[in-house]
Parts: structure tokens; sequence; C-alpha cells
């Protein structure tokens, strides 16, 4: 994964430059793979475009098909906003931390907000025939159906931790890697 | 997401590209349903061909509209998915839903 292309260093300085510290950060993903960034951003739904664009940057780097890509990305922009949305309230002064990470072959994605958290049990499968209609509820099915690995749960200050996987060429929940 | 609107008959065709996601583009297209319906077009077909995502939210404002539509007596029909879109509608199961066409004059002729 590692790379001596003088571009792919540049950019990787580039995101080093990019990255912020955040001490309160309680458990952030190692920074041990040669692709790795941190990104602390203020609750606003035009933020997911800046999480966005370095995810894709990422992946171009990483080598990744346009698919696990797309992907990859459409399951960050649900974590994002339900951080956003759910977590954060959309109050600006609460902060949502992003780690991507990728090493042998995956990608990980952390995505951690300062809400109060939620209770998984009481969101209901949105493809039941009662819910189909509902306006809302599917952004945690986008991730499970689109990352190899979802898991939830609680930060040490109460907010919701998200960490998802994708193995890349692994078949996911929906078909759509099969085809 | 951009958007253009034309009527052809009765049917109001609405062209949108871009990608429908939180914050924006789901906010425009249900400003679109409404203008059309207050406008008196209950009839809309909604070309995606230029649609590069659809996120959850959007997904969402797409179902709104659909039953909005539903319940003024009109019909919401989807003319022209991406592939992607495409795998979206069928994972979420919600190609059981929507009327989907392949072309323009297909579009038209669904609502006669």
């Amino acid at each position: 994964m590692d790379s001596a292309d003088g571009r792919t260093g540049r950019r990787r300085r580039r995101r080093r430059v990019r990255a912020r510290s955040d001490p309160s950060h309680p458990t952030p993903i190692p920074a041990d793979g040669p692709l790795h960034a941190h990104l602390v951003l203020s609750s606003r739904f035009e933020n997911i475009e800046i999480a966005e664009r370095a995810l894709i940057d990422l992946c171009e780097d990483a080598g990744f098909s346009g698919d696990d890509s797309y992907w990859i990305v459409t399951a960050l922009r649900e974590a994002t906003a339900n951080a956003i949305r759910h977590g954060n309230k959309q109050d600006p002064e609460k902060t949502v931390i992003i780690d991507f990470r990728v090493h042998s072959g995956e990608v990980r994605i952390r995505v951690e907000d300062q809400g109060e958290g939620f209770d998984l049990d009481t969101v209901p499968d949105p493809t039941d025939p009662g819910y189909l209609l509902r306006p809302s509820g599917r952004g945690i099915f986008y991730m499970r159906q689109f990352m190899t690995r979802v898991e939830f749960s609680r930060a040490p200050g109460g907010g919701t931790v998200v960490e998802m996987t994708r193995r890349l060429g692994a078949e996911t929940r929906s078909s759509i890697n099969e085809e | 997401m951009k958007s253009e609107i034309r009527d052809v008959d009765d049917v109001r065709i609405i062209e949108l590209s871009g990608k429908i996601t939180i914050g924006s583009g789901d906010v425009k297209l249900r400003e679109l349903v409404d203008g059309s319906l207050e406008e008196g077009q209950n009839n809309i077909l909604i070309d995606l061909a230029g649609v590069t995502a659809i996120d959850s939210s959007g997904i969402g404002e797409m179902v709104a509209c659909y039953t909005t539509v539903t319940k003024r007596g009109g019909q919401l029909k989807l003319l022209r998915l991406s592939p992607k879109i495409n795998d979206i509608l069928h994972v979420t199961q919600l190609i059981t839903v929507f009327d989907v066409l392949d072309n323009v004059q297909e579009g038209l002729a669904a609502f006669k």
C-alpha cells in the first residue's frame, strides 16, 4: 500500500498537514498504516462534503476501484449525517470526529459524535412493509448494506461511535458487488 | 443538485442532476414537487439520468414526495435510473413502490 511515488507522497504530506490532533478523542485509530486521516468537523451538513473529498482522495491513493470508493463514501455520508443530525442535533458547537484508515486491503472508518447516544434496538427495518414508505430511518441500513462490518458503541462522553470496515472485493449484505 | 422543468401535455418532467443529499438536494426536491402541485401539475415524472448520488435523506424525500402526490390524486414516476441509483432502489426495496420507466416516451405513456 505504501508507495515511493512522489505524487502520492505529496498527497500524504498534505493530508497530515490538514489532519488535526484532538486530545479529547478517547480511542483514536492508531496512525500506523500508510494511509490515515483524522478530521474534526463542526456539525454542519455542508461539512459532509469535506469528509467525502478527503475519503475519495484516500481511496484514490489506495488504488480502490470506483465501485468500492462509491459505496464506502456512501456509507461515510450516512454515518456523518447521522452524527450531525441525530447525535449533535446540528449544534455547530459540537464536533464530529472522523478517522479513516486503509490497511491490508480494507478501509476502516470511525465516526464519533457528542450526542446522547441511542438504542439500536429501537431502529426498525426500513424494508419491513410497514415501514417502507417512511421518509426517514434508512441511514443505518445504508451503512450495513455497503460495508462489510458496522458496529456501534458509546463514547466515554456519552456520544455514539460507529466503526465500519469494508474489505476490498468482499461481498457486502447487498448484491451490488457481485455484479 | 441542478434541475430543469418542462411540461409535456399534462405531465411535469423534472430533470435532476448532481447529488440528492441531506441539507440541499433533498430540500430542493421537496420544493420542486410542492411547486408542481401548487401549479396544478399532479402528474410528475422525475428524470434521474444525471443524478450521481442519492443518500438516505434523498431517498426519504423521494418517498415523502411520492406519498404527497398520491394523496393529491396524482402520480409520481421515475425515469432513467443510473445503475447505482437502481442498485439503491433495489436494496431499499423501494423498486417495488416506484414505477420506473426507461425513456421519456415510455414515461409519458405511463400516465395515460
